[in-house]
């Protein structure tokens, strides 16, 4: 990741946000994606895909929920660069959404929460 | 009786089928009440393709019509029933069988009769004529006890005929009256040629000869007498000494004929009596009987468009004609004879190569009158493009024949200059602007643009030039040919397979590195994958080619609509063991899966969250299961009929050749899924000829089809070798398997796979049967590597702690994922609808 999409994505960390220690970097696959939880068991229990790119050795946070199918399933999905864009294919009818903004390719009107990531002393921290 | 207008056609030859689709097409058709009589017990069906029943086609194969379309389009077929009388004036037909049939109109596509020349001796046993497929099984029935056959007859159907005893195995004459083989379309120098190749394949020819008396034989059945005094001794005859129109019934109504037969007709194809309508080679336009196909279908159109008061007019049809006689390659266009006053010719002959090639210009040398090619006819829709359309010659027009060497004479005409009204598929008339016209409305690949137009679906011969239309088309549409996988690689599925395999690149970041750019896509990346294991067969779900696979094959699974995976162990043949069926119900019962049985014989368990897949396997390869790959695009099943083993009608064993079949090619990865099925005889319960490859037994063997499909566009599957031996049958199907793999598109079945491939099937039987690229060894070796490298990826995927870590629901929880919610109906899952999903949460 970039360190300026490193800062845009740790100014939008808002007041009721914190930084949430998911798992160790080495954990996480290349060029593929994982799902992680947020909030468990709580009214605020989240759904997210997590990506970790060899070219930039950067880490991507995403909705896990894919808004076509329904279903939580974007973390399965294979990893695509368009163009200087990255995105995820959802592995169901494969629409795209962009890493860095959650838009989707095919539908304007379609957008996905992205999350902030940081990566610290080997660990990855989501904010939400 | 209804007040529809009644349509009663006597035929159902290819013309009269033709005449039928052309109705049911019309827009007026529930307004007419249609019949038709079919003298032959057998439907509408390819008289054109005939000599192929020698060499493995069925009469099923040779069929014209669709199963159940004239039942579907209300027309009545009387089967095996003959029109014995018209009368013109009460407007009826009487049948032999004595049915009386009124008509509004009546359209008489009765064909013609082959002539036998009155020779002594013609009505002799074993004296056939070639135009039925009961007389082939006659002929096929005789050969058994023959060694000998001759023709009498050298012209296009002859040679036909010829090629008929070749196949049946027998020593082959030719004999012809003509100085020349196929005195109506080519000249003396062509003829030569076409002789001399004739005989290099065995086959004697002998021109000029009258044939004065038939009889006894020595050695053989018959003897053959000829004016000059020499004898041939054969033991089947067949005559073929061309065809007379079948005018017997327009003859006793009393219609106008011609004065050596034929039904007159105007441009409407009316004949004498303007209610009754004579179409194909029945009838007599201007004086001439055509006997070829495309302008049959013509009149047949015409006709109908006259029934429906549309206007249209038979004005007449270019006889130009090319085709491929025992394999050699003979094309006649226009004028080949240079009988226009003043035409001047030119010719080219290859002895080396045997080839002869003959263009006939005006007198100004402005204008192609005619051809004559033999040997080599590739330059046949050229030629005839630029007779037909008047297209000026270049200057030096020798040049349209001779060789193009060192880059020099190539004067070869762009389709550019074709006008949009050239026909370009005389078959099916089809003209350059309807072709342009597809192409623009998305029929870019020519599989498509076959299909949307029928062009070169018939003989096949206008299928280089419909390609070279549609390119030219797409050219200038500004859409470049494309045929980059995706912006990741500027090559072919086929190129970057190479690429794999000559540079022995073992990941894929090395071939994005080498060969491509950015990072790829969900398109390149499971192709890539794909292909690295065609190759190389690695586990699939190694570091470097994990992030390849789509979710299916990432997680070997079947992934449903609300993120659940199917399971679909592999039940190979479909055959199960009543222990094996008593733990999938158990796996079902305890994970409370959906259980259905699939189309491909085996049990599909549904509902299984990521999580649970591993769990799952371990308890279904505890009990001696395998996966089934149902989840990647590779070999899926084979299906079987339960054969002789059990069945009173099988011939083989089927279930054993299937289990072997299934066992063999089992984790082959692919371009796209790979089906097949064996069935144990022709009553073909396991429908192998819907499958990528199908088996069926014989008597004396298995006969091969391949490239059929199910699914979106059904195809049945054409029949490839016959009568194989076990062995062989292995052996041509490793070739298949493996020249698909390395040649097919992304996501292309081999069904059009196939049909994109120019020269189509019969290119296919050169390189798997005759080895023509001389591959097929490589091909072998590459799929027993495949073969000897099988494992069955969830047993090693079980067997190995960390690859378990990919199927937690979460890195950081394994908690169940709470979206995916079930409801019970019909006493089993199913997903919750999201109304349901709403009210349970």
């Amino acid at each position: 990741m970039t360190d300026l999409t490193m800062k845009a994505q740790e100014d939008t960390v808002t007041a009721d946000q914190n930084w949430i220690n998911i798992c160790a970097v080495q954990d996480l696959p290349i060029d593929a994606g994982v799902a992680a939880l947020l909030h468990a068991d709580t009214p605020q229990e989240t759904q997210i895909a997590l990506f970790r790119t060899s070219d930039n050795d950067a880490v991507y946070a995403i909705s896990n929920f894919d808004p076509f199918s329904e279903a939580n399933v974007l973390a399965r999905g294979i990893l695509c660069s368009i163009g200087e864009q990255i995105a995820v294919a959802s592995p169901v009818l494969k629409e795209h959404f962009d890493l860095v903004s959650g838009q989707c390719f095919e539908d304007d009107t379609v957008s996905i929460a992205t999350f902030p990531v940081k990566i610290a002393d080997g660990n990855v921290l989501v904010a939400g | 009786m209804s007040n529809k207008q009644r349509i009663l056609v006597i035929g159902n030859g290819m013309v009269g089928h033709k005449f039928l689709e052309a109705m049911v097409n019309s827009p007026q058709y529930s307004a007419f009440d249609v019949t038709t009589f079919c003298e032959e017990s057998r439907i509408a069906y390819d008289r054109v393709h005939l000599t192929e029943f020698f060499a493995g086609r069925s009469a099923d194969d040779l069929s014209l019509v669709e199963p159940g379309y004239y039942e579907q389009h209300g027309i009545r077929v009387l089967l095996g029933d003959k029109a014995v009388s018209i009368d013109r004036s009460a407007k009826t037909v009487t049948s032999e069988k004595g049915e009386v049939l009124s008509y509004d109109k009546l359209v008489l596509a009765t064909g013609s009769f082959p002539f036998v020349p009155p020779i002594p001796g013609h009505d002799r046993d074993n004296c056939f004529v070639y135009r039925t497929i009961d007389d082939l099984e006659a002929m096929q029935a005789a050969s058994k006890n023959a060694k000998v056959g001759a023709v009498i007859g050298g012209g296009l159907l002859g040679l036909e005929a010829a090629k008929a005893l070749v196949d049946l195995g027998l020593e082959t004459h030719v004999i012809e009256f003509a100085p020349r083989l196929m005195a109506v379309q080519i000249d003396d120098g062509g003829g030569a040629m076409l002789r001399q190749k004739i005989q290099d394949l065995g086959v004697k020819v002998h021109l000029g000869m009258n044939t004065q008396n038939i009889g006894d034989g020595e050695q053989c059945f018959h003897k053959m007498s000829f004016a000059d005094g020499s004898e041939i001794e054969t033991d089947m005859l067949l005559f073929s000494a061309g065809i007379r129109p079948q005018d017997a019934l327009a003859r006793d109504s009393k219609l106008e004929l011609g004065e050596r037969g034929g039904i007159v007709v105007n441009d409407q194809c009316q004949t004498s009596d303007p209610d009754v309508y004579a179409i194909g080679e029945c009838a007599l336009w201007s004086g001439r009987i055509y006997g070829l196909v495309a302008p049959g279908y013509r009149m047949a159109q015409v006709a109908c468009d006259h029934i429906n008061a549309e206007d249209n007019a038979f004005t007449g049809a270019d006889m130009s004609t090319k085709l491929k006689l025992m394999g050699i390659d003979v094309a006649s266009i226009g004028d080949a004879h240079a009988n226009t006053p003043g035409a001047k010719e030119y010719t080219y002959v290859n002895g080396t190569e045997e080839i002869y090639k003959k263009i006939v210009v005006s007198e100004d040398s402005k204008r192609l009158l005619g051809a004559v090619l033999v040997g080599d006819a590739a330059d046949y829709g050229t030629l005839l493009q630029m007779t037909l359309n008047d297209i000026p010659l270049p200057e030096f027009p020798d040049a349209l024949i001779l060789p193009q060497r060192d880059g020099n004479g190539a004067t070869g005409m762009g389709v550019d200059m074709l006008p949009d009204g050239a026909q370009i598929c005389s078959c099916n008339d089809v003209t350059k602007g309807q072709l342009c016209q597809a192409v623009s409305d998305g029929a870019t690949v020519l599989g498509d643009l076959m299909l949307a137009t029928d062009a070169g679906t018939s003989c096949g011969g206008c299928k280089t030039l419909v390609g070279q239309v549609m390119n030219s088309e797409l050219e200038k549409m500004g859409l470049e040919v494309n045929t980059d996988l995706c912006e990741h690689f500027p090559h072919t599925r086929q190129e970057l397979y190479h690429l794999v395999r000559v540079g022995e690149i073992k990941t894929f970041q090395d071939l994005l590195a080498q060969h491509g750019k950015g990072h790829g896509c969900e398109i390149c990346k499971p192709t890539v994958g794909s292909i690295l294991a065609s190759c190389w067969n690695d586990y699939v779900l190694e570091p470097e080619h994990v992030a390849l696979q789509d979710t299916n094959d990432r997680y070997l699974g079947n992934m449903q609509k609300d993120g659940t995976y199917s399971i679909v162990p592999r039940i190979a043949a479909g055959e199960i063991t009543p222990d094996k069926l008593i733990v999938l119900g158990e796996v079902g019962k305890k994970y409370n899966l959906y259980t259905k049985v699939t189309g491909g014989q085996r049990i599909d368990l549904f509902g299984a969250r990521l999580e649970q897949l591993p769990e799952i396997w371990k308890v279904l390869i505890d009990a001696g299961f395998e996966t089934g790959h149902a989840y990647g695009k590779s070999l899926r099943t084979v299906k079987s009929c339960v054969g002789s083993t059990w069945c009173r009608y099988g011939q083989n064993d089927s279930v054993a050749l299937a289990l072997e079949i299934e066992h063999r090619y089992k984790g082959l990865r692919s371009p796209h899924k790979i089906k097949s099925a064996v069935s144990g005889c022709t009553r073909e319960c396991a429908e192998a000829q819907s499958k990528d490859v199908g088996i069926i037994a014989t008597e004396t063997g298995w006969n091969m089809y391949v490239c059929g499909n199910g699914g979106m566009r059904p195809r049945h599957a054409d029949l490839f070798a016959t009568d194989l031996d076990k062995e062989t049958l292995i052996k041509y199907t490793d070739r298949f398997m493996m020249f698909y793999v390395q040649t097919a598109d992304r996501l292309q079945r081999t069904s059009t796979w196939m049909e994109n491939m120019e020269g189509g099937i019969d290119y296919l039987r050169e390189v798997i049967i005759d080895d023509s690229l001389g591959i097929c060894k490589k091909l072998e070796a590459e799929m027993a590597k495949v073969i000897d490298t099988y494992q069955c990826e969830w047993k090693t995927t079980i067997d190995d702690e960390e690859k378990m870590l990919m199927f937690r629901p979460f890195i950081n929880s394994n908690k169940a994922d709470s979206n995916v919610v079930f409801v019970e109906e019909r006493e089993q899952i199913r997903p919750a609808r999201k109304e349901e999903r709403g009210s349970i949460n």
